[in-house]
């Protein structure tokens, strides 16, 4: 090593420098069409169930028994409480109660939105704090696993069947008895998350230079798990709304008169050889909700998560 | 196919070979109008460092490029045979018959659910028609030949049952079972130990001139071209930048760049620098020991012993190298030292402290004076922040105001030769010299007493490795640091330390000054470990 | 490996032990009275009283989970007030046809969804690719029942080709009995088939980036081998570890697809049961699952030994 302070160096010894140009995470994620599709379709369907009173709906519980089994497109008239006749267009044709079954499904969009971005939120809430717990503190860890290895033991949708049968169901209560069992998922993520990212060598110079451990948490590795739980958040979000039409559909879930698509489908199922429009319209509403929310995160996960891509 | 052609043209002739990057890369090809040959019964390198395309030569003689590297233009004559254009199916029929490569990584190269007597076996199955029985004499004739103990066991062996070196050899025998005319062999010992790696040149020499085959030796380190190659060609972003015989090309360097990797290359000879005596210690471990304890529900406990015994001591202003083999425990003493594992056993002294037994909090004050610079760039940084970011965190936890830190960082940016703009900027934007540049701030923003650096210039380029071997001496010079080595390089080890500790199977097994050590080693280890280092009495770069 | 089964074995005895207190907690949770919710709505103050000696919910909490735990160790999960059997016989009664429709769907995604993932991966990025991933997310997105009622009209009523509804024992014959089970048997592979193509494609894709599969060209041999004896290989332990998991998405699809082609077994039993609040049998069928669950898990962990020769114990 002789040649001190050569400036040839500098000059000669060009390292394969990183020089692609680098977008940021948000420039990647707005170029994705998943993400666009995605979130467009999402985009509408937000906009339904927030205009769903002006979309010449009627009250989605109202029926008149004059009206029953009405095919789409076809014209009748409607008892309101309060006595006035009105006229009334029914898109989706009427269900063998006489009610709406266009409005009933637009206003099915507001349960299954809220019921999936409510159960998103709860189980990443509680999946974060535990997964976290188990992943720093050990001596918690063993028994945290074990409690989630022993939920996930149970398939998911029983666990909600059987939480909802026992508190009778209301939207509350669907929405923690689909929670609960997602809970577990989150915890793992986390927690193995945590575990990885502890020994990055990043994480050990920060130990080394005299960061404390809630500065360590919050500060180096929960930054680092957050693309992964949006990643999750997504998913967790369509299955519920999955679940949520399930247990509606099964006859379990919400109160019958409540619009859910499960529920508009349920009724529909009685007379499904002659009008098989009443399960097939909310099954559409339903299928494109959910390829919306998936395809979101599809889109997600490979902009903001590229290793779990290649993963699943 | 096996029988050789006749002919005395070269083996591999490569002319005007070109391939082209996908477009935003950072140039346009990853190799430019590249043509060299390797003669019958020779071994032709070819070096350069990352990015300069060697590999990819590789890859297109063997005809396994990926879809986003076409070759463009040029010719690859294999016995005469252009398959630079050569169909799929001829390419085929070639590999391992006529040409075959062994690769760098012996730990992945083979498939890990298949029995290594099947994976020959596989190569004999598809291109001949030789019967099982023939087929078993065969793999066992050729796992004789590339001396692999107890072949009917090694037959039946998946590939985690044997050692690297071992490995090695299994990809070997594969590679030539069919004696193929060429050999290409893309950095077969890189990812071995030193003394492994001495065996298995050892290895690829004697076959070669038992074969008589043409070999291509791809690699970045210049003490195995010092110790195997016949003629050597350098390669720099895609370009062929010298070729000749070996004593022209690393002694006699023409090109500039060649003459500027040949004064890179640190020289086997310690430095010879004289070490002040008297100077107060700054770290002192005394039987320092950890062991790993694994629990078994019905196996007996497992105790792994990581390092034992270890008694070192760094005086201020001086380096101590701890020089080992994987696995001999080196990181783990670095690791005790600053507590990211707690030692098992005996004591450490930051100044006459002890602080192996601290709780964390105890030890908080003392953490400032040590810090640690790691061996990968690219993950010692969190890439959610910038560099500014990342070197005022240690101040700022002692107390420091942000602005006072960043005016601390801006003016360790200068220290080690970088722009203060680069504060503002992400780590993904800088390369890896860059990055451990970055790191060296970053550890000495807490004004340490003793820095660590744990195989902080392994990964990184010769020519690299030169410049930030040179800063860290300069910073070592200027605060009068304590520095603790860590390296498996004996070449840098010699270069930069004063003293130096040998370890192995987590004992140091030699220690003393580097001057000593160096030129007489006593320890039969610490003798054999020298004895295997590639090129060793071989002077670079001096005519 | 003796030891390693009967490690594993042991292992699955916490999980067991958490789904038992879960099960357990799930009706002392419920608001109201247990007695009463156990013995129905028709149930006189005589029979209350009764159930509340037996199970002794006088007692203390960990007292009544040793009661409970030791009938259920012995096999005895109590009698359904609905059906005025034993549990256990109920379970019995209903598993053959449940048991065949989840071996079937088995069956057919396995048969599916690992070739299109082997092709899909083979061809990333391709139209193939694209076309399987598509389907796959669709496959994820469309519900069971929506997949189920879209068959049944199409195939059934409009074309006429399968039953619409029912079940056939094995004891009709072979051929009635599949005859029955095909259509629900493809409705409920939906879902597996688009998780298992998913998981496939990226095992598979990310053995074809290792290393050995550059070795394996590099040896001359042919994509096909490459991708079957190498890539594939390497790849099954987590395409078997999928295959276990889901066994829980299919148990929660086998709920959903009894009941949309009224085929009597123990799906359709656990949602009776619930529209009933025949708290002994939903009590029976969860734990009933949740065994099969941890068993069949058992079995792909035991597997694995079988698969990647790395894995000892």
């Amino acid at each position: 090593m002789a040649a001190t302070g050569d400036t040839r160096y500098e000059e000669l010894s060009v390292e394969a420098a990183d020089i692609r140009p680098h977008e940021t995470t948000w420039q990647r994620v707005k170029k994705s069409g998943s993400v666009r599709l995605g979130g467009a379709a999402l985009a509408v369907l937000l906009l339904i169930a927030a205009a769903a009173p002006w979309l010449g709906t009627v009250d989605p519980t109202m029926f008149d028994a004059g009206s029953r089994d009405l095919v789409p497109g076809k014209a009748g008239e409607m008892m309101t409480l309060d006595g006035d006749l009105l006229r009334h267009t029914f898109w989706f044709g009427s269900d063998s109660l006489g009610r709406d079954i266009y409005s009933r499904v637009i206003y099915g969009t507001r349960v299954s939105l809220f019921v999936g971005v409510v159960v998103a939120l709860l189980s990443l809430v509680g999946g974060i704090l535990l997964g976290l717990v188990a992943g720093y503190i050990r001596w918690l860890d063993g028994v945290i696993m074990r409690v989630m290895d022993g939920i996930m033991a149970i398939p998911a949708i029983l666990i909600a069947i059987a939480l909802v049968a026992m508190w009778r169901p209301s939207l509350s209560t669907v929405i923690i008895a689909i929670a609960i069992p997602e809970i577990p998922r989150v915890t793992r993520l986390v927690r193995s998350l945590v575990l990885t990212i502890r020994e990055e060598p990043y994480v050990e110079a920060a130990i080394s230079l005299g960061s404390s451990t809630p500065k360590i948490m919050f500060g180096h590795i929960l930054p680092n798990t957050i693309a992964p739980l949006v990643v999750q958040g997504t998913f967790i979000c369509a299955a519920a709304i999955l679940i949520e039409a399930i247990l509606s559909f099964l006859g379990v879930g919400l109160p019958p008169e409540i619009p859910t698509w499960g529920n508009i489908m349920a009724e529909g199922r009685i007379a499904f050889n002659e009008y098989p429009h009443t399960v097939f319209i909310p099954g559409i509403f339903l299928t494109v909700t959910v390829l919306a929310v998936n395809i979101l995160g599809d889109g997600l996960r490979d902009t903001l998560d590229p290793k779990m891509a290649k993963r699943i | 196919m096996t029988a050789a052609k006749s002919g005395t043209g070269p083996v591999l002739d490569v002319r005007g070979l070109t391939i082209a990057l996908p477009t935003h890369s950072d140039r346009p090809e990853a190799v430019s109008e590249v043509s060299f040959s390797v003669e019958r019964g020779e071994i032709v390198c070819l070096v350069g460092e990352s990015g300069s395309g060697k590999s990819v030569i590789a890859q297109a003689v063997m005809g396994l490029l990926p879809d986003s590297l076409p070759l463009t233009v040029g010719q690859v004559l294999l016995e005469g045979e252009d398959i630079a254009h050569a169909g799929r199916d001829r390419l085929r029929q070639l590999r391992a018959t006529r040409m075959s490569m062994v690769f760098q990584e012996p730990m992945t190269a083979l498939n890990p659910v298949m029995r290594c007597g099947d994976q020959i076996d596989e190569v004999l199955r598809e291109h001949t028609a030789l019967g099982p029985a023939e087929r078993r004499a065969k793999i066992l004739d050729i796992i004789r030949e590339v001396a692999l103990p107890d072949p009917e066991r090694i037959v039946m062996s998946y590939p985690h049952q044997l050692s690297g070196g071992q490995r090695q050899r299994i990809m070997i025998a594969m590679a030539l079972v069919l004696e193929p005319a060429l050999l290409i062999a893309d950095e077969p010992t890189t990812a071995l130990d030193v003394t492994t790696q001495a065996q298995i040149l050892e290895l690829i020499k004697t076959l070669q001139a038992r074969h008589g085959m043409g070999v291509l030796f791809i690699t970045h380190d210049f003490g195995v071209v010092a110790e195997i190659a016949r003629r050597v060609a350098v390669l720099r972003l895609g370009r062929l930048v010298e070729t000749g015989d070996k004593d022209a090309v690393l002694k006699r360097p023409r090109h500039d760049y060649t003459i500027m990797l040949m004064n890179s290359v640190p020289d086997f000879k310690p430095h010879g620098r004289p070490i002040a005596p008297d100077q107060p210690i700054v770290l002192q471990t005394k039987k320092l020991d950890k062991t790993y304890a694994e629990r078994g529900w019905f196996s007996a406990r497992r105790v792994v012993h990581a390092a034992t015994d270890v008694s070192l001591e760094v005086r201020r202003g001086q380096t101590l190298g701890i020089v080992g083999e994987s696995g001999s425990g080196k990181s783990t003493v670095a690791r005790c030292i600053v507590r990211l594992i707690d030692p098992t056993g005996g004591e450490v002294y930051i100044h006459g402290e002890e602080i192996a037994r601290r709780s964390h909090r105890a030890l908080r004050p003392l953490r400032r004076k040590v810090q640690i610079v790691f061996q990968d760039p690219y993950r010692s940084l969190n890439p959610r922040r910038t560099v500014g970011e990342a070197i005022i965190e240690g101040p700022v936890n002692y107390g420091l105001s942000r602005s006072e830190a960043f005016e601390r960082a801006r003016r360790l940016m200068d220290l080690v030769r970088m722009d203060a703009a680069a504060l503002e900027r992400y780590p993904h934007q800088f390369s890896g010299g860059q990055r451990q540049r970055i790191c060296i701030a970053r550890a000495l923003a807490m004004e340490p007493e003793l820095l660590i650096a744990d195989e902080a210039v392994s990964a990184l380029d010769v020519s690299v490795q030169a410049q930030v071997l040179e800063l860290l001496e300069e910073i070592r010079e200027r605060l009068n640091l304590a520095m603790l080595f860590i390296t498996h390089d004996l070449r840098v080890a010699a270069q930069v330390c004063d003293h130096v500790a040998v370890m192995s199977q987590g004992r140091v097994v030699e220690y003393g000054p580097a001057n000593e050590v160096f030129v007489s080693p006593r320890h039969a280890y610490t003798q054999a470990l020298f004895a295997a280092a590639p090129g060793r009495d071989f002077a670079f770069g001096q005519a | 490996m003796y030891q390693f089964i009967a490690r594993r074995l042991l292992s699955t005895i916490p999980v067991l032990a958490i789904v038992a207190v879960l099960v357990f907690m799930l009706l002392r949770l419920t608001p109201g009275d247990p007695a009463a919710i156990l013995a129905g709505d028709a149930a006189s103050t005589e029979q209350i009283e009764g159930i509340r000696k037996t199970l002794g919910l006088d007692q203390p909490l960990p007292v009544q989970f040793g009661i409970w735990l030791g009938q259920m160790l012995q096999g005895d999960l109590g009698e359904s007030y609905y059906y005025k059997v034993r549990v256990t016989e109920l379970i019995g009664q209903r598993l053959e046809p449940t048991l065949s429709l989840a071996a079937l769907t088995i069956v057919i995604a396995i048969l599916v969804a690992v070739p299109l993932g082997v092709v899909a991966a083979w061809r990333f990025g391709g139209w193939f690719d694209r076309a399987l991933m598509g389907f796959s997310v669709f496959g994820f997105s469309v519900p069971v029942f929506v997949v189920g009622y879209l068959l049944v009209w199409l195939v059934s009523l409009k074309l006429g080709w399968f039953p619409v509804q029912g079940y056939k024992p094995m004891d009709d014959g072979f051929g009635p009995f599949l005859y029955h089970l095909v259509l629900p048997s493809i409705t409920l592979s939906v879902i597996y088939i688009a998780l298992l193509a998913r998981v496939t494609r990226a095992s598979v894709l990310e053995a074809l980036g290792e290393d050995y599969i550059r070795t394996a060209r590099a040896k001359g041999l042919t994509e096909s081998r490459v991708l079957i004896s190498h890539a594939l290989a390497n790849a099954a332990v987590p395409i078997v570890t999928i295959i276990g998991i889901g066994i829980a998405l299919l148990i929660g699809g086998v709920v959903v697809t009894e009941s949309v082609y009224a085929i009597p077994g123990l799906g359709r039993l656990t949602v009776d049961a619930v529209l009933s609040r025949d708290f002994p049998t939903i009590q029976g069928v969860i734990l009933f699952f949740s065994l099969v669950y941890v068993v069949v898990n058992l079995l792909v962990d035991l597997s694995y030994v079988i698969l990647d020769p790395r894995i000892r114990y």
